[in-house]
């Protein structure tokens, strides 16, 4: 049995309590008039360079305060979100700013919270393919697994209450929640039929639903096959995750159109549910391969050996490649035929996330390709956790990449409120993890793979 | 180089690698092993060097990428940058995207062929090649260990004996 060592549980908290104070302070600098607004960003005089136009904001001649419309309308043109502008709005890029401004920490917290949630989904993904394919050895790792699934409730019942709140309209994160955008926009009020509130929320909780039944009874015939007799749990397991499967498939994929991509609601890509797959897959091999790791370094996985954290290596090297192979198909199709109504998508972040969308290129695909292709670095645990740490950077800032310039547009900074979302999340990530992996034994011996499995050998 | 080499035939891959492990543990250079297919471990047991052929492909691949590169950026940058359905061709990087599947196929063919080509001048294969099959049982059910003899004739053979080889035979080297 595994035992939360009270320093982890302390980092925990402190990480949960700093990232809490951390997103306060977001909200709580958030402005809340559109002079505040064009206060804010005349004041830090555009850190990440954007129009020079920015500086005449903060004074009222009406000159300048015209020039700077037409600079914020021209480099926000691909962004849908205050299109096309009501007459009764007197100042248009104000309130644009205002908009974005406050949408800063929820996106923040939005991004963080969806991040975290979908590891946990990729490796509920990884774990009943495992168990699917029968896998022969895995199953010493299939305690792990099920640890880092237990955030998938807490998890994803977080991520619903923020897309909750933003059908609450307590926030902007999805302007097709905003009936005075949609009154206008022919575009969107063609895709009410899909995207309204309700509805949006009655899917939500259908997958969710899904997902955690999923988890709770694969987890209750693991548990159950520890002191069986017979392999009859054994089998439930294996015929519920192959349905699993199926469900997984389809819901992850309509996920991904309802929490990531309909916050651009003008664009579409049919690829895009299995990009956001591969993020999360590859993402939760990576944290199965961490966090096997700490456990085995700790003295608690003796049965796990070097082959295994080759063959998780090999995955995650793998699923890199497949995400890029995602990644460049949905860029380069869109950038190949240059449709207008598609190409804003990458022209925004290209010209507004040029280091973030070029960089997570980097992390998530060059980094670990030369890394991991050697076959001894992937024996060497620090070199996997080494390249862990970096995929997890590169797959958040992919996460920060697909919803952030629909939400806070070319505002964006990775600064107190981002950081702060990611260490609560983290905090909690890891706390509910390690608390659920007390739970049960770290071994399932009850599996009738889990000998193979140990003598397993690469 | 021994004239003279001792011949030992086995027909079952468990007792073959006890075999090997005791002949080593005699402390006996083994020539070659003959097998019909890849006994696991083997070379392992035997002691050979891990192979390097994959380090070669990767540079192989290297060269692959760094070929289709110059190729692209010579004829549609530099040779005639021609609009082609509005591509920008000022530059590599701005028409990148469109070379991205030729870099790709290019750098497999190269890692891949050349790999293979490198397999075969390393392992001396080709066509008409002469087979040097000591015993065409090899290729069906049978495996070979092949030791050369320096006036340990009578031990050697003794050593095999016990290993539980189903024949001891000695030949001339070929």
């Amino acid at each position: 049995m595994y035992t939360f060592s009270n320093r982890l549980r302390t980092a925990a908290f402190v990480l949960m309590i700093v990232g809490a104070l951390g997103l306060a302070y977001g909200f709580l600098t958030a402005p809340s008039t559109v002079d505040e607004a064009m206060e804010m960003v005349a004041d830090q005089h555009h850190d990440e360079g954007g129009h020079e136009a920015a500086g005449a904001h903060g004074e009222e001649s009406h000159a300048g305060e015209e020039h700077g419309v037409a600079a914020g309308l021209e480099s926000d043109a691909a962004d849908m979100l205050e299109e096309p502008y009501s007459e009764e709005h007197g100042n248009p890029h104000g309130e644009h700013l205002l908009h974005q401004l406050q949408n800063k920490p929820w996106a923040a917290l939005y991004v963080a919270a969806f991040f975290f949630m979908m590891i946990s989904l990729g490796v509920l993904a990884f774990y009943a393919i495992q168990r699917a394919a029968q896998a022969g050895w895995s199953p010493v790792l299939f305690r792990v697994m099920e640890g880092i699934t237990a955030y998938l409730l807490p998890g994803a019942l977080i991520v619903f209450v923020i897309l909750l709140l933003s059908g609450l309209h307590l926030n902007h994160l999805f302007v097709w929640m905003d009936p005075e955008v949609v009154a206008e926009d022919e575009l969107i009020q063609g895709k009410s039929g899909y995207l309204n509130v309700p509805f949006f929320l009655i899917r939500a909780l259908i997958y969710i639903g899904g997902w955690v039944a999923y988890r709770h009874f694969s987890r209750k015939f693991s548990i159950a096959q520890d002191t069986a007799d017979d392999n009859s749990n054994f089998k439930k397991n294996f015929r519920i995750s192959a349905a699993f499967l199926v469900f997984y498939l389809v819901s992850e994929s309509m996920m991904a159109w309802d929490w990531v991509m309909s916050v651009d609601p003008h664009w579409f890509s049919t690829l895009f549910g299995w990009y956001v797959f591969a993020s999360m897959f590859v993402s939760g091999i990576t944290v199965i391969a961490m966090v096997a790791i700490y456990l085995k370094s700790k003295g608690y996985l003796e049965y796990v050996n070097d082959s295994h954290i080759h063959d998780l290596a090999k995955f995650m090297f793998g699923i890199s490649i497949f995400w890029t192979y995602l990644w460049f198909s949905q860029f380069m199709l869109i950038w190949y035929s240059n449709i207008p109504e598609e190409v804003t998508y990458f022209v925004t972040r290209i010209e507004d996330y040029k280091l973030p969308f070029f960089g997570m290129l980097v992390l998530n695909f060059i980094f670990p390709l030369l890394i991991l292709m050697n076959s001894d670095y992937k024996r060497l645990n620090w070199f996997v956790i080494m390249t862990g740490i970096v995929i997890l950077i590169g797959h958040y800032v992919d996460v920060f990449n697909m919803i952030m310039p629909a939400t806070v547009g070319d505002q964006w900074f990775i600064g107190v409120p981002e950081i702060s979302g990611v260490l609560f999340f983290a905090g909690l990530f890891i706390y509910v993890v390690f608390n659920a992996l007390t739970k049960a034994p770290l071994l399932a011996k009850g599996n009738p793979f889990v000998e193979e499995s140990r003598q397993f050998h690469y | 180089m021994a004239s003279r080499v001792i011949h030992a035939i086995y027909n079952d891959d468990d007792v073959l690698m006890a075999a090997v492990k005791k002949v080593k543990a005699a402390r006996h250079h083994i020539e070659e092993i003959y097998t019909p297919f890849p006994v696991h471990g083997l070379d392992k047991a035997m002691g050979l060097a891990p192979t390097r052929i994959a380090i070669t492909s990767f540079l192989y691949g290297c060269v692959g990428l760094t070929v289709a590169i110059t190729m692209m950026n010579f004829i549609m940058i530099q040779d005639w940058p021609q609009d082609i359905g509005g591509k920008p061709s000022f530059s590599y990087l701005d028409n990148m995207p469109a070379f991205v599947p030729i870099m790709f196929e290019l750098t497999v063919f190269f890692a891949a062929h050349l790999m293979v080509i490198t397999f075969y001048l390393r392992s001396k294969l080709w066509p008409f090649k002469e087979a040097e099959n000591p015993d065409v049982r090899t290729t069906d059910d049978h495996f070979l260990m092949e030791l050369a003899i320096y006036d340990n004739e009578k031990e050697l053979t003794e050593l095999l004996a016990e290993t539980g080889a189903v024949e001891i035979k000695i030949t001339e080297k070929h």
